[in-house]
């Protein structure tokens, strides 16, 4: 075993560059266990809520579903079904606004609830271990499971990977200020996530898992401690407390000392992250055949009476959910899906709440006051000194504004995780994030409009060949007739028949007569003419 | 209803540049209080004049250059700027110096290279140095400690001084700087140079009365006080130390080998620490984050470079101090600083 490894199973923590302390303001929604949410009315369900291509869409408008039931099926690209929250009647299939920052809208399933919730016959499994790799992989895939920490990764797909692991890591940390959701999961269903984890590293093949959770979540601490006893396949780290302890990166640099590559996966250093949620959700899938339909969502801020966490069927609308809370909404009302760090504000309120969703957040003005006006950059470096990928904030921040994309990328651009520790800390209330979102949204387009013009001109240049080859065709077809009618003349000429250049030369000479005889003819008359 | 859009983070660190400017020009305060004691009320009317100056320059180079001119006020960077200028010339200079200096440093330092953010140089030291090139007798009639002094100067005197040239009883600045003994007092950092020059051994340089301190009167307490300021901006994480541990070994250790060397012709390391303005230097002129390094090697690397040529200049060159030029000099190699201190990003083979 090597010095690295001996570290690792010694529990040693690392430590990554930069990172901030934001006021974490979790007791606001984490006091009370999760409550179940009442039934919604209407249920609006994106085709696509994860990483990937949409499913394939397994029903019509008008039809009746059932709770659980699969809306849409597996499909090409890591495209993930989606299911039924409850049981109604499909009313639309179009376009509708999706949770997503750009407020496009996409294909959404609307299903209007009947109130009697009838779920579908579930299919529970008594031992995993008995059926293969394969069918369990199946068993997620059609569970609709997708990382549920927030980037909507299938968890299939993950875990699909056959690359040798060294360790699995169960992400619980939750380092974003306001959200509790994970928090909560953890104290109440330490178990599951347990079994989860065992079921995960089951099919990853995989020897050990680390179990990460923040140092601010004694709770969560204690409840898993009490039970770990019991899985000598399991290890617990307590992390400081730090933003963002919890990025896949940094979780990764805090608790074995390696890093990902530039755009790498963590399994190029034996590593897979699966977060609390998503294991939790393993569990239910695999053991009792139960779909994603439902998660756990933090609602908080202090404009909602009733903060707290709450199972919400997926598909719910926010403004139901908010509804259901108490929401007093303020003027300028900030709606926040997401965390205060890297959420993204709603402009309406019936998007559905997704996969990914994991926090509804209303703050007032006073305890999240709005952006200032930007100022000058006074080269300060406090951005760079909290930079947990170690670039130079300030600097991609001068070349995003001048639109230098190759000194972009030399200051890797890339590699930002869009944390956005850089503009908590900056005093000129630069929105730095903004503006490297904006530059890589126009970078990935340049390189869009590159590959198309290169189709383009491969396109034209092929028509360009292929019209030059037949003109060339053409010219040629031509040259050989002439050249085989000269010939077939000569032949004729030379076997005594008329040559046809001697009937041209006789009726060039016919109409020469004619003219001359025209011309006497009118000198004559004119002659007359005078005469008289 | 539509709700208000907005860019993540949501959560802000409320500390602005204002607030930034203002740890730094309060962090002065022991500073300027000491060389009140020490040197007299010059001080103030100096401060006055700037802060007026910089006002009325930052106001004009904004609307010259069409911007809104509350928001350039607003940051507090030009208050910085006359106050560290202010601090740093002789109390008893005449008005049209500080005057002077302080809208070269406003209008053609910062706002001719795009204002805040943008400049090359420190603007504060770049008026320093043009002030001290262009008017060498008035930049360098520092008033000799009040202890020293055969007369004192009222507060109505100073301004006298300062408007007119001399006191109401007749004196002017260079009747004032006179000693005991009718000679001229130079600051100590002159007075050694010249002394040490002049082929004299150290302990004899050292025998004039302005050395009856630690380091020469007076000067020894103001720098002891402006590194109590530096400290707090360091306590407050308004700057971080390496700037100003940087400048002190690049500029102590150094001093410490020559001098140990050249016992007899060499300025001691404890009077290159706490005479002139080496401490207000390490902390607060070097540490303009507009013209410094920006990663923390980079700015170790600057200070180190800022401490070296001030030992270099004070052994070797020909002015008896030497903070303005090294920090001038420095903030040329700041983009060549930043080049090659850049931290390996994550992920490109950096080590944990």
């Amino acid at each position: 075993m090597s010095a690295a490894t001996k570290a690792i199973e010694a529990g040693q923590i690392w430590t990554f560059p930069g990172g901030i302390h934001p006021p974490e303001r979790k007791e606001l929604s984490n006091q009370t266990p999760i409550a179940p949410l009442a039934l919604a009315q209407e249920y609006y369900l994106p085709l696509k809520q994860h990483s990937g291509a949409p499913g394939e869409l397994l029903v019509q408008v008008g039809d009746q579903v059932k709770a659980g039931q699969a809306l849409t099926q597996v499909g090409a690209n890591n495209g993930l079904p989606v299911h039924a929250p409850t049981s109604g009647t499909i009313t639309a299939i179009g376009p509708g606004i999706i949770a997503h920052p750009s407020g496009l809208a996409d294909t959404v399933i609307t299903i209007t609830a009947d109130g009697n919730d009838e779920h579908i016959a579930l299919e529970p499994l008594a031992d995993y271990t008995q059926i293969s790799r394969a069918d369990l992989l199946e068993r997620i895939k059609n569970a609709g499971i997708a990382g549920l920490g927030g980037a909507g990764f299938p968890t299939a797909q993950k875990l699909a990977l056959q690359r040798p692991l060294d360790y699995l890591i169960i992400n619980g940390v939750e380092c974003e200020p306001y959200i509790s959701a994970d928090d909560r999961l953890m104290r109440e269903h330490a178990q599951t996530i347990i079994d989860g984890t065992e079921i995960l590293l089951h099919i990853a093949g995989c020897e050990k898992a680390l179990i990460a959770i923040e140092a601010n979540k004694p709770e969560a601490i204690a409840a898993f401690e009490a039970l770990l006893d019991k899985h000598p396949q399991l290890a617990l780290r307590v992390v400081p407390v730090k933003y963002p302890s919890g990025g896949e990166k940094q979780l990764i640099q805090l608790l074995t000392g390696r890093q990902v590559p530039s755009r790498g996966l963590p399994i190029d250093v034996g590593l897979v992250m699966q977060n609390v949620g998503t294991a939790f959700a393993v569990a239910q899938a695999v053991l009792q055949g139960k779909p994603l339909i439902e998660r756990v969502v933090t609602v908080t801020g202090e404009n909602v009476e009733k903060p707290g966490n709450y199972w919400v069927r997926l598909g719910t609308p926010v403004a139901y959910l908010l509804e259901q809370c108490g929401f007093k909404p303020e003027p300028d009302q900030r709606v926040i899906m997401g965390g205060p760090m890297m959420g993204f504000t709603l402009a309406e309120l019936a998007v559905p709440v997704v996969k990914i969703t994991n926090c509804i957040l209303v703050p007032s003005s006073q305890e999240l006051a709005p952006a200032q006006d930007e100022m000058a950059c006074i080269r300060c470096g406090a951005c760079a000194d909290v930079c947990p990928a170690q670039l130079l904030p300030q600097q991609l921040q001068w070349l995003a504004k001048a639109k230098d994309y190759d000194g972009l990328d030399q200051q890797n651009l890339f590699d930002c995780i869009e944390c956005g520790a850089c503009a908590y800390v900056c005093p000129s209330e630069i929105p730095l994030v903004h503006y490297y979102r904006k530059a890589k949204a126009e970078i990935r387009n340049i390189a869009r409009e590159k590959a198309k013009a290169e189709v383009a001109r491969e396109r034209f240049e092929a028509r360009q060949e292929r019209l030059e080859r037949e003109k060339q065709e053409r010219l040629e077809r031509h040259r050989k007739a002439a050249e085989a009618r000269k010939k077939a003349q000569a032949e004729a000429v030379a076997q005594g028949g008329d040559n046809p250049q001697d009937a041209v030369q006789a009726a060039i000479a016919r109409a020469k007569a004619r003219k001359a005889a025209q011309a006497a003819a009118a000198q004559q008359e004119n002659k007359e003419g005078d005469d008289a | 209803m539509t709700f208000k859009i907005a860019a993540s983070p949501h959560a802000h660190q409320r500390r602005t540049t204002q607030q930034v400017m203002r740890w730094v020009y309060l962090a002065l305060i022991p500073g300027v209080l000491v060389q009140t004691y020490f040197f007299g009320f010059g001080v103030y009317v100096q401060l006055a004049l700037a802060l007026l100056t910089a006002w009325v320059a930052e106001g004009l180079a904004m609307r010259l250059r069409g911007r809104p001119v509350a928001h350039a006020w607003q940051d507090h960077t030009a208050i910085v700027t006359a106050v560290l200028l202010a601090i740093s010339i002789p109390a008893l200079a005449p008005w049209w110096i500080i005057v002077m200096g302080t809208a070269f440093a406003i209008i053609v330092v910062k706002h001719v290279y795009g204002g805040v953010g943008q400049n090359l140089f420190n603007p504060a030291m770049a008026g320093y140095v043009l002030l001290l090139i262009s008017f060498p007798v008035q930049m360098t009639s520092w008033p000799i400690p009040n202890e020293l002094a055969q007369l004192q100067v009222s507060i109505s005197d100073t301004v006298s001084l300062i408007f007119s040239g001399f006191t109401q009883a007749g004196y002017n600045v260079e009747q004032l700087r006179m000693g005991a003994d009718g000679i001229t007092m130079a600051t100590p950092l002159d007075s050694l140079r010249n002394d040490l020059n002049h082929q004299l051994t150290l302990s004899e340089a050292l025998s004039k009365p302005i050395f009856d301190d630690l380091a020469g009167i007076g000067w020894a307490w103001v720098n002891i006080a402006f590194l109590l300021g530096g400290l707090v901006l360091i306590k407050q994480k308004i700057i971080s130390w390496h700037i100003p541990g940087g400048m002190l070994v690049g500029l102590l250790v150094p001093a410490a080998i020559y001098w140990l060397f050249n016992p007899d012709q060499a300025i001691t390391p404890m009077l290159h620490a706490l005479s002139g303005a080496t401490m207000l230097g390490a902390f607060f002129i070097a540490t303009d984050p507009v013209t410094a390094a920006t990663s923390n090697k980079g700015r170790w690397v600057f200070g180190l470079l800022i401490g070296f040529l001030v030992f270099v200049i004070r052994t070797w060159g020909g002015y008896p101090d030497a903070v303005a030029f090294a920090v001038l000099l420095a903030n040329m190699t700041v983009p060549v600083i930043d080049k090659y201190t850049q931290p390996i990003a994550y992920g490109h083979g950096g080590r944990s």
